[in-house]
């Protein structure tokens, strides 16, 4: 009996990503587990479902696999991915019961998403939110993946994570958002994302934000390097960080998948010490807990390492260097930020495989003198354990930073928002919402102004002179 | 007389099995250079501290496993039983699924009080499997959720259960650079409520144990097994039986308290530092050969100048000159000061060790002679394959310098406020974070002036 989470994907990002999570997840559970035995580490994500007799048969809690339910909600108000999903290797992973959809969409409209289908779709959420949470024995997280640029992912997207925080107030809320690139083609993208915002900035416990650019680059980059044949050996199967190899889908994929598959393993690493053993386990509340010093500030910049194994076994330490060298690298970052260059007021590695608290200790003293802490946080680091590297890895590391680096995208995000408000342009299509005012924009904006602002008033603190706060003083 | 070990969270439960093992290990080992008859007084009376033995069966180890996840506690029932050599009760473990979050909150105001019932059942039981009773020794880490907060509710409740016990509190001190980055908020809320409900707190620090393993052990790629089973040796050299009195015939039956009557003569000074000669890689023990004089001579330099382990010990450092006028202000700086002492022989020879040096007035405070200040415990039986050992438990300024970083580290956070939210959010409010703050530095300032 095991702490379980509940994903909910939302819109066509939040499903295409969620699909290849729980493709992923069974490949590592498969490559765990090969004794087809329903364990703790399986049941976070799955449930096991007797199905001999038809239908929605009993949960099984103990013993042999029967069959495997992914627990999670998948919503969307177009039918296209959801069918395609329900038709595709996964389907029976997931039941009717499971899914929320609609035919027309929100027009990339966060009024639509959330005001509209919100209203028209809250009891149905709850009931099927209830019904999955009574078959969680200890719900620790809800994992919430969505796009924020267009109108279902971002709009009820938001509602949901609204939702979650009055039905089960105690349970954490994690949500990934994939943040619109400038060059977006939905030209109401910032109005949709500054609108989410808002409701990230007061609902969420923990925010990771992913940039296309940033998931562009890093898959651009993995090609060449295959291409150019710069590594000496091959590239090991299943290692590519963006590859979908050894899983259920097929081999034909899809221009995103890669993209997609990057996510899907961040969440896998994000999960593994609570899923697996250790000898330093970190829970999900334990994230929350050291990565978020003042409640607004919650947004985590995520690194993945490595983007492949080489095909050689034996790994020296310096190979191993190298992972925790590059976790703090630009080009590994997954949004456009640069966080040896900005202020870190936490950061945490969580480490998979066959890496020791020695290893642990060496790199961060080597690394340490190059980056900058807060002054309240000089020794800021949370760090984990798991013995269960990835498929296809000997090990890995996943490092989440709590740094303002994160403020030029927020500053961005504002600047694109601001073009389109002053002259109001495409307005009418949100205020024409029942529910929607003017209002809703000002506040968003607002919202977002302040934690910008925070930001900086951390930033300011960053070269300033060091003076510790004097010590109580004790009568002797 | 029996001690009862509570095992919390991830690190009590990890360490409080490697002890176990070494113990055991040690019971059966061939290697204890005594008759015969030393050898079944030394495994009865070990038994009779650590393990209930059944008729035909293992021994089972009088210990309470505590912990908030599931995960290393049914790993930590499965090593042991695997052995072959002891095991847990199977029935004597309580644990949760949700963890406690890294929060001192959580674990102390929340999973506390709600599990306190369970929890004291398991204890109790265990309790009433002792003839009788020698008091309690938990262990766990400062820097987490569950062994720090829940194990200092814990500790609270062993005190108000079992008023005349003894407690010993056995804490695991952070690495300096963080495991967690709300450790020193949990070490500072954890030390000043322990110092209320415990009579001592005895602290092996990862940083030092970890040198140990680098620079001693010749340990490559150190992990924290590695960490938790030196820890465990030097814990089994203080536990393992012992004579306390010169000339005694029988082994001592009450550790704990002989513990505290030797070295807690004050309620103000609580922090119990160890240290260990010689410690090496099990290998490297066959050719190496130890005599007396050059042990004691270390381990009491080590003692001066609060050196970590025999290697790298600053041999400058001397005691202060006797018939200075004001002893606090002639300290030569560095000297490491004591309250009391405790060193412990074991093996070879140990009857006719030279412990003069550490009787010398000028390592200790005024207020007890050295006769008083100063004990030593001997067994000729040797300790897990050491031809000669010999462990200082030493209540002195061991602890005073990490004791002021972490208050110091946790007192610059609390200046900006930073997760406190995290805390007021399971009712440990700001002026709770002030009591302890104010509650250390007055320790700190008492160590300060010995």
């Amino acid at each position: 009996l095991t702490r379980v989470y509940l994903l909910f994907a939302v819109g066509q990002c939040g499903n295409q990503v969620g699909c290849r999570f729980w493709d992923l997840a069974l490949r590592e559970h498969a490559a765990v587990n090969k004794k087809g035995i329903y364990d703790e580490a399986l049941s976070s994500f799955f449930r096991n479902v007797d199905t001999r007799s038809g239908g929605d048969g009993a949960d099984i809690y103990k013993g042999k696999i029967c069959s495997l339910k992914a627990r999670a909600l998948l919503i969307d108000m177009e039918e296209g991915v959801v069918n395609e999903i329900l038709q595709g290797p996964l389907r029976d992973v997931f039941d009717s019961k499971q899914l929320i959809t609609d035919v027309s969409g929100s027009g990339n409209n966060w009024a639509v998403g959330h005001k509209v289908y919100g209203c028209q779709y809250r009891e149905s959420i709850v009931e099927k939110l209830r019904k999955a949470a009574e078959h969680c024995d200890c719900l620790q997280c809800f994992f919430i993946i969505h796009s924020m640029g267009g109108g279902t992912g971002s709009g009820l997207g938001t509602f949901v994570l609204s939702l979650l925080e009055d039905e089960f107030p105690e349970v954490y809320r994690f949500v990934t958002s994939v943040y619109p690139s400038g060059e977006d083609d939905v030209i109401t993208s910032p109005y949709n994302s500054v609108l989410a915002m808002k409701e990230l900035n007061e609902h969420a416990d923990c925010v990771l934000p992913i940039e296309n650019e940033s998931l562009f680059d890093i898959v651009n980059k993995i090609q060449q390097m295959i291409n150019s044949g710069k590594l000496g050996s091959t590239v090991k199967p299943k290692s590519l960080v963006t590859s979908s190899a050894g899983g259920a889908k097929a081999v034909q994929e899809k221009p995103f998948d890669a993209m997609n598959n990057i996510i899907a393993n961040l969440l896998l690493n994000l999960t593994s010490s609570a899923r697996f053993e250790g000898s330093l386990n970190m829970d999900l509340n334990e994230i929350s807990m050291n990565l978020v010093p003042f409640p607004r500030l919650h947004y985590l910049v995520s690194s993945l390492t490595p983007l492949y194994t080489l095909a050689d076994v034996n790994v020296p330490p310096r190979r191993l260097d190298q992972m925790f060298s590059d976790a703090f690298s630009r080009d590994h970052q997954l949004i456009q930020a640069d966080p040896k260059h900005s202020l870190y007021l936490a950061c945490a590695l969580l480490v998979r495989g066959n890496v020791q608290v020695s290893d642990l200790r060496r790199n961060i003293e080597r690394l340490k003198p190059s980056l900058h802490f807060i002054s309240w946080n000089q020794e800021g680091w949370k760090t984990s354990l798991c013995s269960v590297p990835p498929v296809g890895h000997s090990h890995s590391l996943l490092a989440l930073a709590n740094n303002t680096c994160v403020k030029p995208t927020f500053m961005e995000l504002k600047d694109r928002f601001m073009k389109l408000y002053k002259k109001k342009a495409h307005l009418h299509h949100y205020l024409h919402i029942e529910g929607m005012e003017q209002s809703c924009f000002s506040e968003a904006i607002a919202s977002l102004s302040d934690l910008i602002e925070e930001y900086n008033e951390l930033d300011a603190t960053k070269d300033g002179p060091r003076t510790d706060p004097p010590r109580l003083k004790i009568a002797v | 007389m029996s001690i009862v070990t509570v095992q919390l969270g991830q690190c009590g439960n990890q360490i409080g099995h490697e002890l176990f093992g070494v113990v055991c290990r040690d019971v059966h080992g061939t290697q204890g250079l005594c008759s015969k008859k030393e050898n079944e007084s030394y495994h009865d009376a070990c038994n009779e501290r650590f393990f209930c033995q059944e008729e035909s069966e293992v021994p089972v180890a009088r210990a309470v496993l505590v912990d908030m996840e599931p995960k290393v506690i049914s790993q930590t029932l499965s090593v042991a039983a695997r052995s072959g050599s002891w095991k847990y009760d199977d029935r004597s473990h309580f644990c949760q699924k949700q963890g406690s979050g890294n929060n001192w909150a959580n674990g102390y105001s929340v999973h506390g009080p709600r599990h306190k019932e369970a929890i004291m059942n398991l204890v109790q039981k265990e309790a009433e499997k002792c003839d009788r009773l020698g008091g309690f020794f938990t262990i766990m880490s400062m820097a987490g959720g569950t062994g720090s907060g829940l194990g200092a509710f814990v500790t609270q409740c062993l005190r108000d259960a079992f008023p005349t016990s003894f407690i010993l509190n056995h804490i695991i001190w952070p690495y300096g650079t963080g495991e967690v980055i709300v450790q020193n908020y949990n070490s500072v809320l954890t030390l000043s409520h322990l110092y209320q409900s415990s009579d001592a707190l005895l602290v092996h620090e990862n940083d030092v144990i970890h040198k140990i393993c680098a620079q001693l052990m010749n340990i490559k790629q150190i992990s924290f097994r590695d960490v938790n089973q030196v820890i465990a040796h030097q814990l089994g050299s203080v536990f393992q039986p012992t004579y306390t009195a010169e000339g005694g015939s029988d082994y001592s039956r009450n550790p704990l308290g002989d513990l505290m009557e030797t070295l807690v003569p004050h309620p103000e000074f609580k922090m119990l530092g160890l240290r260990n000669i010689p410690q090496m890689p099990e290998n490297f023990l066959a050719y190496s050969t130890f005599s007396w004089p050059g042990l004691i001579k270390h381990l009491r330099q080590m003692l001066i100048a609060n050196a970590k382990m025999e290697e790298g010990i600053d041999w400058q450092v001397r005691p202060p000159q006797p018939g200075s006028s004001s002893r606090s202000t002639n300290k030569p700086p560095h000297f490491n000061t004591s309250i009391a002492n405790l060193v412990i022989l074991r093996g070879k020879d140990t009857h006719s060790v030279d412990l003069g040096s550490f009787r010398d007035p000028s390592l200790y405070t005024s207020w007890l002679t050295p006769q008083d200040a100063f004990n030593a415990w001997r067994t000729p039986r040797a300790f897990n394959k050491y031809e000669k050992s010999a462990a200082l438990v030493s209540n002195s300024q061991f602890l005073l310098k990490p004791l002021d970083s972490v208050v110091g580290k946790a007192w610059n956070m609390f200046a900006s406020k930073a997760y406190v939210h995290q805390y007021t959010k399971f009712g440990i409010e700001e002026e709770d974070f002030l009591d302890s703050f104010t509650a250390l530095e007055q320790v700190i300032s008492s160590y300060t002036i010995l």
